[in-house]
């Protein structure tokens, strides 16, 4: 347990999620990776639930203006409206005091829950086999937040209903983002043509995606072809920790091995049978998925279900944005985005992510997937002038 | 108690067979909310006669549904058969698909208690608040299949009995709908022992629901979830294949149980995926009533209109029996179907017929095998009939039987998953996979993924899973959805179909109490620590290494601690048993 927790703790700083987070793993003890004066707050918390794993944090910044804003503007729940909410979290209940009561209150429906007190905000998320899925759920609050916050800041901006806080909250978290990176990574080359060369590939592809901020870990996909088979990243895994988590499926579907590999599997294959591309790397980088959401048709029949029925052809720059939802159903991204790939860098998933592909290897699906978050981002600011 | 329920019918039927009796029964609302329903409700029911022996008259054998059947709910057309095990002597409980619950409740019922004995074979037959007990002289002794011909008109529910139960097989099974069994824990014969060959059910009414704009939301959440599920509705996952299709993984995971648990890698496993199957009788898809994933997968180019085997058939039938023969599977399946046979058991039996015996190749004889078991009709077949663990004693060899309470085990080797050896242990019902169902984190990486060689944690993730699918078999929905979903969305679901305000923790409490439960009905049995444990295989032999994955025999020590730990975090005293304190915590007394 301890390992799980030193472990998580690491992953929560060097992530930029928080800088002191309290993490706790809980068999028949607890362990904690240190000792604060929320602790007894927390157990007993933990002690009316049925959960194995806690993470209570301050958000490290610009997540913790964005959400003093956000709890000030929505004091009782807060309803983002990307992909990972929606699938995942549902939406972001709000509590004003730190104590074992409304926490555990909240806790009790809900993966999460957003404590405002003292002018500063926690969060405190939990698991039932593992701190990681608490580290997840932290994380996509975050993720969440961070896009909801941007899009609404444009979209008022555009009503011109910007008022005095929002826009002080908006330059203070601007003022913390990092500056956007240009330089790329020379990755290995390809075209590949054994095995463990496809698998390094994989791994250090990953890696870079999450250390260049393009996916939070555990989100998003990547897979390579070699010949008739996809190798590609298994379903919930780490970006970032792809050794050992990277499935073989054939393209012509011969073996299951693949049951565990990535949701959008189905969304490469056709890819890769549409294109001439061997590379596919998929992120959540967050101003493609804000300003894939910021539309101004008003009267639109679809409002409201843009994710799965937007039927506009809507583009950023050369870059097509498609609907869809994660997976196989028939409102799944499966069927949308393969079109939209053909002949292009990429695609834009409404309020979900970025879909990059490469011909030989990894290397251009990475510039890809860097030029159009930074593309998007300059246009973001564009649009707020 | 209100006559206007939602979710709930608020209605029990009680039939007396001895008496040729019935009469309708209301339970308290707050035994619906402490127990929900299914085997929650089941069990409640079960434990003020759990001591008598599984063959006593006055044994119920009780049918129940939950409150999400027949309503929106995804995967919500499941029900629980219950009683006392005549393999194991503990409580049996098996959850079913088919229209059963759904027959039932829109019928008016949430469950049925069955107890008595009637003088002659006889068969219940419901038509919304029309019960009759009608003649089955002329059925006994008939298979399932031509039972079905008969009866089964795909509008109503038939459930039957075939040979296996009627001739004494400790491990025979119950036969939904044709393509459904309750397969484990020899529910048959306790049908059997009441003289209940058939039980046929037809609906008309509707599922009063509290919130049905509510529900729907709640079913799109879960819906949506599904679908993000590779597992579940990817292209190799359950929709497309069938349990099946974790087949290859479990090989390339170096667990699949082979020549009896000695080895746990199959050589030949490649060439018996589910690929394989899928070429070469196009299965179409079937499932559950109310279920959009439909893993229920039906022969249709060579022998069709015959259930596909799920993933522990074709395994035991193959790795497990040293046989390589796709189409004896498809016949095994078939024959332990028509004559009502658990095929779990049934081919752990036989292999371990074939260690005892030391006969190498026993794949010729597989099928006579299982015939001569369900008509009893061989000293042998009888013999093994009664199931593995009674068969080596007769032949002093306690070893060769790969079980725990009795429960021959399913295609799994635990040695490969260390949750999974707690789980198979622990189990309430004996070596089960279904309890804590430890596969999905272990293997399948859902929620998240736990390192599988390891025990850290475990025992707390087993507490809380066998809570949680307690819950699941209570409300009753199907365990596969939860590989994507969670009890989250689906605790919405069950207070918009009920109107009782709950949230995940509050039913993971309930769970805590329904399972609870049946470890105190076991306890009454004389059931303790020493039969929460695994064969000695498995602490003292390999598995087969390979794939970069070494299978070593599991820490006897680091087990035994960490069945420690879970007795702490369950409430249990050192040596499993119930704490009054707890019991009465629960309120359980
Ligand atoms: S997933 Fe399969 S077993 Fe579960 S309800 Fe659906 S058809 Fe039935
Ligand atoms: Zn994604």
């Amino acid at each position: 347990m301890k390992q799980l927790v030193d472990k998580y703790t690491d992953k929560m700083i060097k992530g930029g999620l928080a800088e002191a987070p309290l993490v706790c793993g809980l068999d028949d003890e607890m362990t904690w990776n240190r000792q604060a004066p929320e602790v007894p707050i927390l157990e007993a918390v933990m002690q009316g639930m049925n959960i194995n794993s806690l993470i209570c944090a301050e958000p490290a910044e610009p997540y913790q203006s964005i959400l003093v804003y956000l709890t000030e503007r929505y004091p009782e729940v807060i309803t983002p409206g990307d992909c990972e909410t929606r699938t995942f979290l549902h939406d972001l209940p709000v509590g004003h005091e730190f104590s074992a009561k409304v926490i555990g209150s909240h806790l009790l429906y809900r993966k999460s829950v957003v404590i405002k007190a003292d002018g500063k905000v926690k969060i405190v998320t939990f698991g039932t086999v593992s701190p990681e899925q608490a580290f997840v759920t932290f994380s996509s609050v975050c993720f969440a937040g961070f896009v909801l916050f941007f899009a609404d800041f444009l979209a008022d901006f555009k009503n011109g209903t910007v008022s005095e806080t929002q826009r002080r909250a908006f330059d203070r978290a601007v003022s913390h983002l990092d500056e956007p990176r240009t330089d790329c990574p020379e990755l290995l080359c390809g075209p590949f043509h054994r095995e463990a060369e496809a698998y390094e590939a994989i791994i250090e592809a990953g890696r870079h995606t999450v250390e260049y901020g393009l996916v939070d870990s555990y989100f998003g996909n990547i897979s390579y072809r070699l010949g008739e088979t996809i190798y590609i990243s298994q379903t919930g895994s780490s970006l970032d920790e792809l050794a050992g988590c990277i499935d073989p499926c054939p393209l012509d579907g011969s073996s299951c091995a693949g049951v565990t590999a990535s949701s959008e599997l189905v969304a490469h294959n056709e890819i890769f049978l549409r294109t001439d591309n061997r590379a596919i790397l998929h992120g959540h980088p967050k101003f493609a998925v804000i300003l894939s959401m910021d539309c101004d048709r008003k009267e639109c029949p679809n409002k409201k279900r843009c994710h799965i029925k937007c039927s506009e052809e809507r583009t950023i720059g050369d870059i097509p944005i498609v609907p869809g939802e994660v997976g196989t159903g028939t409102t799944g991204l499966c069927h949308t985005l393969p079109p939209a790939v053909k002949g292009r860098r990429g695609a834009i998933v409404w309020g979900h992510g970025l879909f990059t592909v490469g011909r030989e290897d990894f290397n251009l699906a990475f510039q890809h997937l860097l030029d159009i978050e930074n593309m998007c981002r300059e246009e973001y600011f564009k649009r707020v002038k | 108690m209100s006559s206007q329920k939602n979710g709930w019918t608020g209605k029990v039927l009680y039939i007396d067979l001895s008496a040729s009796m019935i009469k309708v029964v209301h339970p308290e609302d707050e035994v619906y909310r402490k127990f929900i329903g299914g085997k929650g409700l089941a069990g409640y029911f079960l434990r003020p006669h759990v001591t008598l022996p599984w063959d006593h008259t006055e044994m119920p054998l009780l049918i129940f549904t939950g409150p999400l059947v027949g309503t929106a709910a995804p995967t919500s057309g499941r029900s629980t058969v219950m009683s006392r095990s005549p393999l194991t002597g503990t409580i049996a409980d098996t959850s079913v698909g088919g229209r059963l619950g759904f027959e039932l409740k829109r019928a008016g019922w949430d469950g049925i208690i069955i107890t008595g004995k009637s003088e002659f074979p006889c068969g219940i037959e419901i038509n919304d608040d029309k019960v009759k007990i009608g003649d089955a002289s002329k059925q006994w002794g008939r298979d399932t299949s031509s039972f079905f011909e008969e009866f089964y008109d795909g509008k109503c529910s038939v459930s039957v009995i075939g040979p296996a139960a009627e001739n004494g097989v400790a491990f025979s099974s119950l036969i939904v709908d044709r393509h459904h069994a309750a397969g484990r824990m020899g529910i048959g014969l306790c049908f059997a022992a009441k003289h209940l060959k058939y039980l046929i059910v037809n609906g008309s009414g509707k599922v009063a629901v509290h919130d049905t704009e509510k529900l729907k939301a709640a079913r799109e959440e879960i819906v949506r979830l599904t679908n993000a599920s590779p597992i579940l509705m990817g292209q190799h996952g359950f929709s497309c294949f069938g349990t099946g299709s974790i087949y290859d993984l479990m090989d390339s995971r170096r667990m699949m149980p082979t020549d009896n648990f000695t080895k746990t890698h199959f050589e030949r496993a490649a060439e018996l995926n589910a690929n394989a199957y899928k070429e070469k009788y196009s299965p179409g898809k079937h499932g559950c009533m109310g279920c959009h994933i439909r893993c229920k997968k039906i022969a249709r180019s060579k022998m069709a209109g015959v259930s596909m085997p799920e993933f522990e058939t074709m395994s035991h039938f193959t790795a497990l029996v040293g046989n390589t023969d796709m189409d004896l599977v498809m016949q095994a399946n078939k024959l332990c179907n028509r004559y009502g046979m658990d095929t779990i058991s049934a081919a752990a039996t036989l292999a371990c017929y074939r260690e005892v015996s030391g006969r190498r190749d026993i794949a010729g004889d597989v099928l006579d095998l299982l015939e001569q078991i369900a008509t009893a009709s061989s000293e042998l077949g009888r013999e093994l009939g009664r199931g593995s663990v009674s068969y080596c004693k007769l032949k002093k060899n306690k070893s060769a039987s790969m079980s725990v309470k009795g429960l021959e085990l399913p295609a799994y080797d635990p040695r490969g998953a260390y949750g999974m050896s707690l789980a198979y242990a622990l189990s309430t019902r004996g070596g089960c996979h279904l309890r804590a169902y430890p596969v999905s984190h272990e293997i399948l990486r859902k929620p998240v993924a736990t390192d599988r060689f390891s025990f850290s944690g475990k025992a707390r993730i087993i507490k809380i899973a066998e809570d949680q699918n307690a819950v699941i078999d209570s409300l009753t929905a199907c365990k596969f959805i939860f590989f994507a979903a969670g009890l989250e969305e689906y605790a919405k679901a069950y207070t918009a179909a009920t109107g009782v305000a709950s949230s995940a923790q509050d039913l993971l409490k309930v769970g805590e109490r329904i399972y609870y439960n049946e470890r105190i009905m076991n306890a009454l049995n004389g059931f303790s620590a020493k039969d929460d444990d695994l064969p000695r295989r498995f602490f003292e032999e390999s598995g087969s290494s390979g794939n970069s994955i070494e299978i070593r025999p599991i820490d006897r020590h680091a087990f035994l601690e960490a069945r420690a730990r879970y007795y702490r975090i369950r409430g249990l005293d050192k040596n499993g048993l119930p704490d009054p304190q707890k019991v009465e915590e629960l309120g359980l007394t």
